[in-house]
């Protein structure tokens, strides 16, 4: 793993996440959307909080499809959800939220999920073959 | 009755989620390390590439289809239950995708730390 390839990851995970908070926000100040009136979901894309969280989301596909192109699914996935970490680490440390015992165990466990998978290969074939491969 | 409407979403949101990770992966691979592409052709090359991918274009629909029904989940839920639960249950199902689709090698350290991860989202959703 070069340090150009840790860079794309970090471009997911902070993409992801803030751009999760604009859909959020926006979606909060236009209220429900009912099932009967489901078009509200496309008109809902020219809110401008929406349109950011769009547009950051197209930005953590770029990196997602990059991390995928040299990378298994089963390894980028996991490194995806630093994102939740990363939200958590906001909120208390901007925010000032509190964040429940509960909370923080499960910071650790995505924590440790992570650090298990960065231990290892990050395709197949270099699983496959062995330490042969790496050589 | 919302709790029944935002639990549909979230499965609608794990299968178009978990297909359209398979299918992306699946087209990436045959498009082969982007980075490498890029360098040695150029980002229209890239694009290219991607874009006439048919796997590309299908994993794009069923993100498309996630997204729409993201929107509608989170004008009826709290981002903190929606996102989290959404992911936790998509690490499981991807990692058998993966498993069954894909050919990946999930060993005992993937599945461990994909287990390890699914857990840790729950109880940040809880």
């Amino acid at each position: 793993m070069t340090f150009r390839k840790y860079l794309v990851l970090a471009a997911m995970v902070v993409f992801g996440s803030l751009g999760d908070l604009l859909l959020k926000r926006g979606m909060s100040a236009l209220g429900p959307i009912s099932i009967h009136d489901w078009t509200h979901a496309i008109t809902a894309l020219f809110n401008p909080w929406v349109a950011c969280g769009v547009i950051l989301l197209i930005g953590f596909f770029a990196a997602y499809s990059s991390a995928l192109s040299w990378a298994d699914l089963t390894y980028v996935m996991p490194a995806t959800s630093l994102g939740y970490v990363f939200i958590a680490l906001l909120s208390v440390f901007v925010l000032h939220e509190n964040v429940s015992v509960t909370r923080w165990i499960g910071i650790i466990l995505i924590s440790s999920g992570v650090a298990v998978i960065g231990q290892s290969h990050n395709t197949t074939e270099k699983i496959a073959h062995g330490p042969e491969a790496i050589l | 009755m919302t709790l029944v409407y935002t639990w549909s979403t979230i499965v609608i949101m794990v299968l178009s989620t978990t297909v359209g990770d398979t299918l992306l992966a699946r087209a990436m691979k045959q498009v082969g390390d982007l980075s490498e592409l890029r360098r040695t052709r150029g980002i229209l090359a890239v694009v290219k590439a991607a874009m006439l991918n048919l796997d590309m274009l299908a994993a794009l629909f069923f993100f498309a289809v996630g997204f729409f029904t993201l929107l509608v989940s989170l004008s009826w839920a709290d981002l903190s239950l929606v996102v989290p639960a959404t992911a936790s249950l998509t690490f499981v199902t991807n990692a058998i995708a993966a498993k069954l689709f894909l050919r990946e090698n999930v060993d005992g350290r993937r599945w461990a730390a994909n287990i390890l991860v699914c857990i840790g989202v729950a109880l940040l959703a809880s």
